[in-house]
């Protein structure tokens, strides 16, 4: 025991005991972590899709994207890591049939074009939302740590197997992609999704700003909704007022990576989980085989992908 | 998280753990120079601060289970989510006390019944957690008490 100047006793403090917390709970943490690095050795590209706003696309984008990248050849797997507004398993037209374990972890269920997914979607009943164990009274203190262990757990606990690309797919916000990189230490790079309007600039930039600031890399921006596309006609025009997408773009010296253009068609082939037709016959579909293209493009001819 | 035994200015090392089933927790923690021990108590919030990051207070006494954390915190699943209900009881072999059995282990009727009282989202997990102590710990037939001496040891809180 240390003693100071009045004589009252001080306690020594954490890091001036040299043995380990003998609670386990240190140690239980970096098992977690290396599970998670264990776990995605194996996957080249970890491509988190990430906005500062609701309502942009995020989740069409990266199911699309996914479904584009497999029919370009890759393997692909798509995490939805949008705990309270998943989709992911309708957009790809995944049945929510019964997860099945093999060798300590859950095999994803594919897509008919083959994509690897996992989604709450695949363990809740019909239309349920996440509840938790605990009383929603004191859920403020514990929830977010919660949802986190659940991302954790599906990027450690699945088996994702060899992977080109792993995209997960991010709530609004900034602070589950915080989640993310903490967890799996490095990602290939950020895909950003806006809108055309101000107020959706506005947000994403703030969203943007915090990733930079936690070490997160930019591969470039998506404009969803870019432009009002009639599938029965073909005439498009602006759906929103504004650029976000080019002028985000230049704010943080990236690439304007699509304008994907609303369709009212790919809507409904969407909601239908019919996304490989989507991308076969929509203009927005187009649009977004291009940004798989592109997304492959830079990544495949950059660094070859993880350590 | 350390324990500090001013007195002896020692570590405290970690003694036991008990989860009444109330939501709270209580931990003992001894030093190991004067051997005095400590509770510390964590109310339900606490506790499940703790539970949502996945770990154990004292360290794990068995493998985790695949989505473990997620399954049995979540009060919404789908009852048939998981294609992973272990098969139906089987017969015991071997002697309770010794160590680490290869064989199966058997599930009494009392425990049986317990058992089919878990939500079937997150019963297969829970069924391979108690086997996997069972075989861990040398114990033939799994019987209520064993649940209840488990759920402590492993910290089993809502299982």
């Amino acid at each position: 025991m240390k003693l100071h100047a009045m004589s009252e006793p001080t306690i020594r403090t954490y890091h001036e005991l040299a043995e380990g917390d003998r609670s386990g709970m240190a140690v239980q943490v970096g098992e977690q972590r290396e599970r998670v690095r264990a776990r995605l050795a194996a996957v080249r590209h970890l491509l988190p899709v990430t906005s500062g706003k609701g309502g942009v696309g995020k989740s069409f984008v990266s199911a699309c994207l996914a479904a584009a990248l497999r029919t370009l050849g890759h393997t692909t797997g798509l995490l939805d890591a949008d705990l309270n507004g998943a989709s992911a398993r309708r957009l790809l037209g995944v049945p929510p049939g019964q997860l099945v374990m093999k060798e300590g972890a859950v095999v994803p269920p594919e897509s008919r074009g083959g994509v690897k997914l996992m989604s709450i979607d695949l363990l809740l009943g019909d239309e349920m939302p996440i509840e938790w164990r605990e009383p929603e009274s004191e859920s403020f203190v514990w929830r977010g740590a919660q949802e986190r262990g659940v991302v954790r757990e599906f990027l450690a606990d699945v088996e994702w197997g060899d992977l080109d690309f792993l995209i997960i797919d991010l709530p609004p916000g900034a602070q589950r992609l915080a989640d993310v990189m903490e967890l799996v230490g490095e990602v290939a790079g950020c895909l950003v999704v806006t809108i055309p309007s101000a107020a959706s600039k506005s947000a994403v930039e703030r969203a943007v700003k915090s990733a930079l600031g936690r070490g997160a890399p930019l591969l470039g921006m998506i404009e969803n909704m870019s432009t009002y596309a009639c599938g029965e006609c073909g005439t498009s025009g602006p759906l929103f007022a504004g650029a976000a997408g080019s002028e985000l773009a230049a704010t943080f010296g990236v690439p304007l990576l699509s304008r994907v253009p609303f369709d009212p068609r790919a809507a409904s082939l969407a909601d239908e989980g019919e996304v490989e037709t989507l991308l076969e016959d929509t203009a927005a579909g187009e649009a977004l085989r291009d940004l798989a293209s592109a997304v492959a493009g830079i990544l495949e001819t950059d660094s070859g992908g993880r350590p | 998280m350390k324990f500090l035994c001013v007195d002896c200015d020692a570590q405290m090392e970690f003694e036991d753990r008990q989860l009444p089933g109330d939501g709270t927790l209580a931990a003992l923690f001894r030093c190991p120079s004067c051997d005095r021990l400590v509770g510390m108590l964590t109310n339900p919030m606490e506790t499940q601060l703790v539970s949502s990051l996945g770990i154990k207070i004292g360290g794990r006494g068995v493998p985790e289970q695949p989505l473990e954390t997620t399954r049995g915190s979540i009060t919404s699943g789908r009852p048939d989510a998981f294609a992973d209900d272990e098969p139906a009881a089987e017969p015991a072999t071997g002697l309770a006390g010794e160590p680490a059995r290869q064989g199966p282990v058997a599930w009494s009727a009392e425990a049986t019944t317990r058992l089919e009282a878990v939500p079937r989202f997150v019963r297969g997990m829970v069924k391979r957690i108690y086997t996997d102590y069972a075989k861990e710990n040398g114990i033939a037939e799994i019987t209520p008490d064993i649940m209840d001496r488990a759920r402590s040891d492993l910290g089993l809180e809502g299982m």
